[in-house]
């Protein structure tokens, strides 16, 4: 039996590798400017860990391949090097590799986290609530009006308690259920929560943001291929949290044009 | 001569009525047997759960029949609603990570063995003992009750973030009576575990009998000992953390629930509350209780890998330092679940690098663990067969550690399957697999019984075959970005993963069919299960030296004596390749030393 | 698998343990041949000791939390609104204070009773006494804070710096009842002649943490509140 279980460990290890390697389901392709960091790092740890997952499985398959069955006259030897030479190895493979995948990640993260968005950055605001994406765009005037929490109403459509008539600056404010951005347009998103709490995820883009109650976050990216893709919520945040999601579409900056111009026409 | 080191616990005369023998007991054995009672009814109820959410992901309209009997709301015509989903959900998590992770494998055997393991006729404090346990058990009642109240449990997850935990019902059905039945039973839940290493602790220091040093303890021993020392703190700062939650719900303070606040158009009169204190508080409990939930399982597996390998560690002090060092690190690492929450991204570096060291004590203990068996006559048996797999398991949910650990990467695999995927196979497989390597294991001490060999290793070959089956395509999901938490695709991207889903399914379906073979191995040796004799498997611990099932105070009323380390196996002695404990038995060793 | 039987051997009284462990778990450590055994250090501290360490690191972490939470709510938000602490606390502290004095003035008369080295003639007990009377008048004390802070129309909901004070107090209140309950015992036990000297440190220690823990937090309450 022990024989078995060494092969059946090596066959699952190995089976489990395969879709891996062949790529059967992987990452959509990066549409971000900031991505091919974060892809480098994902590819990185996918073969130290890869290789780790493997050298132990195998190890431990052959061990037991080798090691049952024994005879009662069977000597007991000691692996050469014992415990030191483990602990060494483990602190000096283990830790140069986890060290060395922590530093070149700082930049990776840097590049989306820790650097201000360009000073002639888009501003689209994205508001979450259960269980929607609305966007706004500022318009002609290059400001968001104010948010009134108490004048919200799905009802009447006006979704980010904006008050036209006394705040000028939200009388030309564009509001949107699909978000529609500019390809190689450098975007600054300003993330508003409504009611509890809800994330902004676009595989593509290789972004992922949660909207925190009560603290507007944002998020700058910039898109460089034109295409429809999938924005999804990724907090829990109630019964429709399966159900909540919006499109994005990057377009030609002629085609965005057209779009804002009728977006405009519409509110 | 009267012994004066070893400290007289027993104050209570055996029991002799039914009530105080075997439910208001206050023996540790009988209050390990309790917890491990409960832990397997709230097995049972977390895999139905698991169960009826497979269904329903795999087959969204089918409907599930009798459920509509559990909620004619939730489930009309036994079909989920979607609120129901995550209502089953939320109870699955719950159930699974308190009241079966970290009642079996510290709880329950360390409640049993513990003692035994020190020489000690008991613990310090039986009666904190036993409350412990009626409190933990009333803590599992009050949770199981949102179930049958109300609109239901609370939706929110086993990790119930802020402020969907705090507005109340218009968060969605069961997120009012439900959150504060919730909120109420885990902070119960507390009470009982803080009461349980009060005495943990205090029987490792203080209890141990004559010649029983503390690097003479074994590595279970050692385990529950860490397991408690992180239990006292996690748990201590969990429930002050429930407790604000129930005022915002009651009480109409707002801890965690911001201003400007609208639901349902209305605006909510909270203000100034912190969504994002309620996961700093969360979570400093929250990743402890993942190692609170592992570490006994590392000390159970490698004790019984020892006795089955018939030769010590290569170093049993380096597995008690990675323990230990795994328990200092959980500490701080617990911003690694708050990478994209909106906390400042340079936290989230601070959280990576102790996040990445801390694989360092892991590896250290496999290393260890997996050149310990270079070498070693390593017996097969349904104890080994699930050590082994253990650590198989162990390694496959570590190494999908490396990504999450990492912010950049986390941005791809927060919030989908990959999360799911690591979590469940290092709890939800490898802390299992520790259960059941402990039950096979200690059951004839316990039960004074033998288990089916056959039938045990038929549930491991089920068991670790069918977990692979199950949670490795987790992480290709996750990796495609399938999110979780969803009750059902609808998404565009989500279709062409429906078959994987479907797969999944039906190995979960099997691999908890097996885990009924277990159940009904353990009910049937309980009463026709072959007389055990005193020490089957020739191991060297205290709990083997004395009869089975022990006695009420341990060892008869003698104290024993520690003479060696616990591992005395690969000698040529009296009694075979192993020298006892409680032996003063000298031998000769062909081995050399260090 | 092996299920051979082996009786353990007969356990040889005379023959001490030697000291000390390999490291390894196993292999080396034998009962050496000839020369001095070398005894184990056989001392545990009484378990009720180490308890109460325990007890205290618990409650310790509870309160961290609490301030934790404290600290970050009051930065998060622009609605924090500090009020003046009601006088009567500082009173109070003065009373838990001097009740620790007191508890320690007990603690050496009751030591030396049961050692039968006194030759007082008062009750053993008696400071004891003071010492619950002088509990209960802080407790009294915190509950009039209480009024008091009603009075001015600060309620559990108010504002968070209300919140949090009544949130601080009332756990620390219900863990002094919880001190409180410990002296009762311990004056019952005494009175039974029945008490352990162990469990009376462990009472005093918990009574002292309870007023240095109330120093720790009317503190926080000043400088944050």
């Amino acid at each position: 039996m022990a024989k078995f279980f060494a092969v059946t460990i090596i066959i699952i290890a190995i089976l489990s590798a395969i879709p891996v390697l062949r790529h059967t389901w992987d990452m959509p392709e990066d549409i971000s400017t900031h991505g091919s960091l974060i892809d480098e790092q994902m590819t990185e740890t996918m073969i130290e860990a890869g290789i780790a997952f493997l050298a132990a499985q195998f190890l431990l398959a052959i061990f037991i391949w080798k090691f049952s069955n024994q005879s009662p006259d069977a000597k007991i030897k000691k692996f050469p090097g014992g415990a030191k030479a483990l602990v060494i190895a483990a602190l000096l493979v283990v830790g140069i590799e986890v060290l060395a995948l922590g530093v070149f990640g700082v930049k990776a993260w840097a590049n989306v986290y820790l650097t201000p968005p360009a000073a002639d950055a888009m501003p689209i605001q994205v508001q979450a609530g259960q269980f929607a994406f609305y966007f706004r765009y500022p318009g002609p005037d290059g400001k968001f009006g104010a948010i009134h929490p108490e004048l919200s109403n799905e009802g009447t459509q006006n979704y980010f308690g904006l008050d036209p008539e006394h705040d000028p600056a939200s009388r030309d404010d564009i509001v949107a259920a699909e978000m529609a951005i500019p390809v190689n347009k450098e975007i600054h998103l300003l993330m508003h929560a409504k009611d509890v709490g809800h994330s902004f995820f676009v595989r593509e883009l290789r972004v992922q943001q949660d909207f925190v109650p009560g603290l507007d976050v944002s998020l700058h990216f910039t898109a460089t291929k034109i295409g429809k893709y999938e924005i999804v919520c990724t907090q829990l945040c109630g019964l429709g949290h399966y159900n909540m999601k919006a499109y994005l579409n990057v377009l030609s900056q002629q085609d965005f044009d057209d779009w804002i111009k009728k977006e405009q026409a519409m509110q | 001569m009267h012994d004066v080191s070893a400290p007289a616990v027993h104050h209570h005369a055996p029991p002799t009525s039914f009530i105080r023998k075997h439910v208001f007991s206050l023996d540790h054995k009988v209050i390990g047997k309790q917890y491990y009672a409960l832990a397997l009814v709230a097995a049972l109820c977390g895999m139905l759960l698991s169960w009826m959410m497979r269904i329903h992901l795999a087959w969204t309209n089918a409907a599930i029949p009798g459920l509509q009997l559990l909620s004619p709301n939730g489930a009309p015509g036994g079909v989920m609603t979607p609120e129901y989903y995550l209502q089953l959900m939320t109870m699955h998590g719950t159930i699974m990570v308190f009241f079966v992770l970290t009642t079996a494998p510290f709880a329950a055997f360390g409640n049993f063995f513990l003692p035994i393991q020190v020489g000690a006729e008991d613990m310090p404090f039986p009666r904190f003992n036993m409350m412990s346990f009626w409190v933990t058990f009333t803590a599992f009642i009050v949770l199981m009750a949102s179930f049958f109240v109300g609109d239901g449990p609370t939706l929110g997850g086993w990790t119930q973030y802020a402020p969907l935990n705090s507005v109340g019902s218009v968060g969605g059905p069961g997120q009012g009576l439900g959150v504060i039945l919730w909120m109420a039973s885990i902070g119960l839940f507390c009470v009982g575990q803080l009461l349980g290493s009060l005495n943990f602790i205090t029987t490792t220091l203080d209890l141990r009998v004559k010649g029983m040093s503390l690097m003479r303890l074994p590595l279970s021993a050692w385990a529950w000992f860490i397991t408690s020392c992180m239990g006292l703190t996690a748990f201590a700062v969990l429930m002050p953390a429930c407790i604000l939650v129930i005022l915002d719900h009651v009480a109409g303070t707002s801890f965690f629930v911001p201003s400007g606040t609208v639901m349902n158009d209305q605006l909510l009169p909270h203000s100034g509350g912190s969504t994002l204190l309620w996961q700093h508080l969360f979570w400093f409990f929250g990743h402890p209780e993942v190692y609170i939930a592992i570490v006994p399982g590392i000390g159970i597996v490698t004790h019984i890998l020892i006795t089955n390998m018939r030769r010590p560690l290569l170093s049993q002090r380096v597995i008690i330092y990675s323990m230990g060092a795994l328990a200092i690190l959980s500490y701080m690492v617990y911003g690694h679940h708050m990478f994209v929450s909106g906390m400042n991204p340079i936290s989230a570096l601070a959280f990576s690098f102790p996040t990445l060291v801390i694989t360092i004590p892991a590896t250290i203990i496999v290393l260890i663990q997996v050149f310990s068996l270079y070498g070693s006559k390593l017996r097969i048996n349904s104890a080994s067969l699930f050590s082994l797999g253990f650590i198989s398991m162990f390694v496959s949910g570590g190494v999908s550690g490396f990504f999450l650990a990492q912010p950049s990467i986390d941005i791809m695999l927060h919030g989908t399957y990959f999360v799911v995927g690591h979590f469940h196979m290092v709890m939800g497989v490898a802390a299992m697999f520790g259960i059941f390597a402990g039950t096979y294991f200690w059951f004839p001490k316990m039960a004074g019984r033998m288990m089916n060999e056959t039938l045990g290793k038929i549930h491991f070959w089920l068991s670790f075959v069918g977990a692979y089956c199950i949670f490795m395509p987790f992480h290709y999901l996750g990796m495609a970005g399938n999110v979780r938490r969803y009750s059902s695709f609808v998404d565009d991207f989500l279709q062409p993963l429906l078959p994987v889903h479907q797969w999944i399914t039906v190995a979960a379906l099997l691999t908890g069919g097996a885990q009924l073979i277990f159940v009904y191995n353990l009910i049937h040796s309980r009463f026709w299960g072959a007389p055990a004799p005193d020490n089957p498997w020739e191991a060297t611990s205290l709990e083997w030296s004395t009869a089975t099932p022990p006695p009420f105070d341990n060892f008869g009323g003698k104290h024993p004596v520690v003479y060696h380390d616990p591992y005395q196996y690969g000698v040529k002695s009296s009694v075979g390749d192993y020298v006892m404990q409680t032996s003063p038995e000298q031998v000769v060793t062909e081995h050399e030393e260090k | 698998m092996a299920t051979t039987v082996h009786e353990p051997p007969r356990i040889d009284p005379d023959r001490l343990p030697a000291k000390g462990h390999t490291g390894h778990g196993g292999w080396g450590n034998f009962v050496p041949t000839d020369g001095e055994l070398r005894v184990t250090l056989d001392y545990s501290p009484p378990p009720s000791s180490t308890a109460i360490w325990v007890v205290l690191f618990a409650v310790t972490m509870m309160f961290a939390a609490f301030s934790s939470a404290l600290i970050v709510r009051k930065g998060s938000s622009q609605d924090w609104q500090s009020f003046t602490l009601p006088p009567i606390l500082y009173l109070n502290t003065l009373i838990l204070l001097a009740s620790s004095v007191t508890l320690e003035v007990a603690r050496r008369r009751v030591s030396a009773f049961m050692r039968g080295m006194t030759s007082r003639a008062e009750h053993p007990a008696r400071w004891l006494y003071v010492t619950l009377f002088l509990g209960l008048l802080f407790v009294a004390g915190q509950y009039i804070a209480w009024t008091q802070l009603r009075a001015q129309g600060l309620y559990l909901a108010t504002n968070p710096s209300s919140s949090f004070f009544y949130v601080l107090t009332v756990t620390h209140v219900v863990h002094v009842l919880g001190g409180l309950g410990g002296l009762l015992y311990i004056i019952r036990k005494l009175s039974k002649s029945s008490l352990r000297r162990n469990a009376l440190v462990a009472t005093a220690r918990y009574w002292h943490f309870m007023g240095g823990l109330w120093v720790y937090l009317i503190l926080l309450l000043w400088f944050k509140v």
